[in-house]
């Protein structure tokens, strides 16, 4: 069994802030971590590898120094590290992001599953995981809360939908999508630790994947981000104080005020 | 390749492009901004250059001929072979920008057997609708309705392909985008076309709610687009609305597929998908402990509401995982949003800024929640709750 994982060194978006003049985005100083779905995508590989023998690859594309977050994932538990990285590959949208990294998955060629992250916290599209299954043409299994099972080369999972759960069964190789609901995922181990930093990640450029530049990066992308602005907030509200007696007394009339009218 | 250049003769050295870019490699020499060849053109400099002196340029060699598209398409969703009301709210969104441009609405419908929807789906705005029915598709399956729906579009020629962002739209249309090359905006909460170009303007939030991204698909076709459900508003149906209802039967092998549903164990009675609240009483870290939650579920009783929770609750075990909103839980959008001691980080806030209204409390005056809520309610939860509640029963009996 060979399970490759997806994974996405982000800005914490927690930590970005606001030009409150300018109304710009201020990302200078904001930490860049390891996309934290993806620790839940690495936990479930490392799960089914310990139950079925074999090995997880951890993949990115990025530039060089997202490197680190392959050494992150190598301390949790990954086998191997492979790094896609390649001025061609810059400003992919998901389009070209997953047509690159599906060229990584078949020119690592024994692949069996690819997991990823349900979504990655800057973009929040979710679409990088079903984009790489249809590059493969390969089943996929998004938003899986559980994975039931993995045997005769094939998987059953639980996909949380509206209003419940789908059990779901796909023939193997095939691209499942993972939510924190899932698993809970291991810290990082000190003999783990000690394997990331002296690990040797290849890097894949675009000569390697054998692609061609106009389906990479920016040009092979076929949407562009146009205009950022910062969402309105409502900062009119309205402030309520008084006695619990009176705030009850205006909170119900707010509550109810549809059902009275 | 694909180039970035600042432009010497527009730049006016201000430097806002700076702290702009998420990796450090713009700096300032003599009143011009120099990019390094590190850039990763993500464009972040690009969109905070107020004086147009950024540009990246795309290095595009085949043309699509994006005249021959028009309509914008629907993707009717379905269960059960009810239709969901997300499509009727794209459906009203797709009426207003196909009247904006004179073009027509399509909608594609899947499904084992139609019943009076084709019918309903013109009476919400529905030009067209294109039916395919067949047994397998009584659920939504995620190869057969790629191969059908991308067959459509190709046969059809739209200009503009919506879904709602929903677990079926969100797995369906990157599938479809990637097989007609063409791109694809997640979670969209606004749309508009633009007269000049006819591109449509793709505007979502992104960065964790921090920004809000528009997004253009420029130079193929079609434009596709998932929506967040409850943004957009339905038509009021209108029986006079005439429309063709057009059969799409499944071609050969269309209808295979390498995944199978085994079966489908809906949410049990109290459990909840918090997502389709219309109200959610929702608790945080000043909530204490999980017996408290309690007075949460009674109000929510009395409400029809479900509870929510902010992670710090969750973390702590007081509350399971499934009624946590914001960015590592659910995005929600209620018509009623009650926070309980909750401050209102961040990472809270992107999962419920959308809420038509929110209703705070807190006994912390500087919580950053009183910066965006609607109605603030400065006090103790649990000398207020109680009496709210007693209230509403008095009121009611």
């Amino acid at each position: 069994m060979r399970i490759a994982v997806a994974v996405k060194q982000v800005p914490d978006t927690a930590e970005v802030r606001i030009d409150p003049e300018r109304g710009t985005l201020i990302r200078e100083g904001v930490p860049s971590i390891l996309n934290p779905f993806d620790e839940y995508a690495l936990e479930e590989a490392f799960r089914w590898r310990d139950e079925l023998g074999g090995t997880v690859v951890v993949i990115t594309m990025g530039p060089p120094w997202a490197e680190s977050v392959l050494r992150e994932a190598v301390a949790m538990g990954a086998d191997e590290a492979l790094l896609i990285s390649d001025r061609a590959f810059a400003g992919a949208d998901t389009w070209a992001t997953s047509h690159t990294l599906a060229a990584a998955v078949t020119k690592l060629g024994d692949v069996d599953l690819v997991i990823t992250g349900k979504q990655a916290i800057d973009g929040d599209t979710a679409q990088t995981g079903p984009s790489i299954a249809a590059s493969l043409d390969w089943p996929q299994i998004t938003f899986v809360g559980k994975v039931r099972s993995i045997e005769d080369g094939h998987i059953l999972a639980e996909r949380y939908v509206e209003g419940g759960i789908e059990v779901v069964r796909s023939s193997l190789p095939a691209v499942v999508t993972i939510l924190k609901d899932a698993n809970t995922p291991r810290l990082p181990s000190l003999r783990g630790k000690m394997k990331a930093r002296k690990l040797e990640i290849p890097t894949w450029g675009i000569d390697d994947l054998g692609l061609d530049p106009a389906e990479t990066g920016l040009d092979g992308s076929p949407t562009r981000v146009v205009t950022i602005s910062t969402p309105e907030t409502s900062s009119d509200g309205e402030m309520h104080r008084g006695t619990p007696e009176e705030l009850a007394a205006v909170l119900a009339d707010l509550l109810l005020g549809e059902e009275e009218s | 390749m694909a180039s970035i250049e600042v432009r010497k003769d527009t730049c006016v050295g201000c430097g806002a492009c700076v702290p702009a870019c998420p990796y450090g490699v713009i700096s300032m020499e003599d009143g011009l901004a120099i990019i390094s060849d590190e850039c990763y053109l993500c464009g972040a400099c690009e969109s905070s250059c107020s004086f147009g002196a950024i540009i990246i340029r795309q290095d595009k060699s085949e043309k699509v001929d994006i005249s021959e598209y028009s309509g914008i398409m629907v993707l009717a969703e379905q269960r059960d072979r009810v239709v969901d009301h997300s499509t009727l709210e794209l459906l009203g969104e797709a009426r207003r920008l196909a009247d904006s441009c004179g073009q027509e609405v399509l909608a594609a419908l899947l499904t084992s057997d139609c019943g009076d929807w084709p019918a309903r789906l013109v009476e919400h705005g529905a030009d067209r609708v294109l039916v395919t029915s067949a047994a397998e598709l009584t659920h939504f399956r995620t190869e057969p309705f790629t191969q059908i729906v991308s067959r459509m579009i190709e046969e059809m020629r739209p200009a503009v392909v919506l879904a709602a962002a929903t677990t079926t739209g969100r797995d369906l249309m990157p599938r479809i985008a990637k097989n007609l090359n063409t791109g694809l905006t997640a979670d969209c909460t606004e749309l508009v076309i633009d007269g000049e170009s006819g591109n449509l303007m793709q505007t979502r939030p992104a960065f964790g709610g921090n920004i809000m991204a528009t997004i253009v698909c420029a130079d193929t076709r079609p434009q596709m687009a998932t929506v967040r459900p409850r943004v957009m508003k339905a038509l009021e149906p209108d029986p006079a609305r005439a429309g063709e209802v057009v059969e799409f039967p499944a071609a050969h092998g269309e209808l295979d597929s390498r995944t199978e549903i085994l079966e489908f164990l809906p949410l049990e009675e109290g459990e909840v998908d918090i997502t389709e609240s219309d109200i959610i009483v929702s608790g945080g870290r000043g909530v204490k402990d999980s017996t408290n939650f309690a007075l949460l579920e009674e109000l929510a009783g009395l409400l029809d509401a479900s509870v929510g929770a902010s992670r710090a609750s969750v973390d702590a075990g007081w509350i399971p995982y499934p009624h946590q909103v914001g960015q590592t839980g659910k995005t929600v959008n209620p018509k009623t949003y009650i926070a309980c001691g909750i401050s209102g980080a961040i990472q809270h806030r992107v999962g419920m800024q959308s809420s038509d209204r929110i209703i705070a409390i807190n006994k912390d005056e500087t919580a950053p929640i009183f910066e965006f809520c609607h109605e603030g309610f400065i006090g103790d939860l649990f000398e207020i709750l109680p009496l709210v509640i007693k209230e509403i029963k008095k009121r009611r009996s």
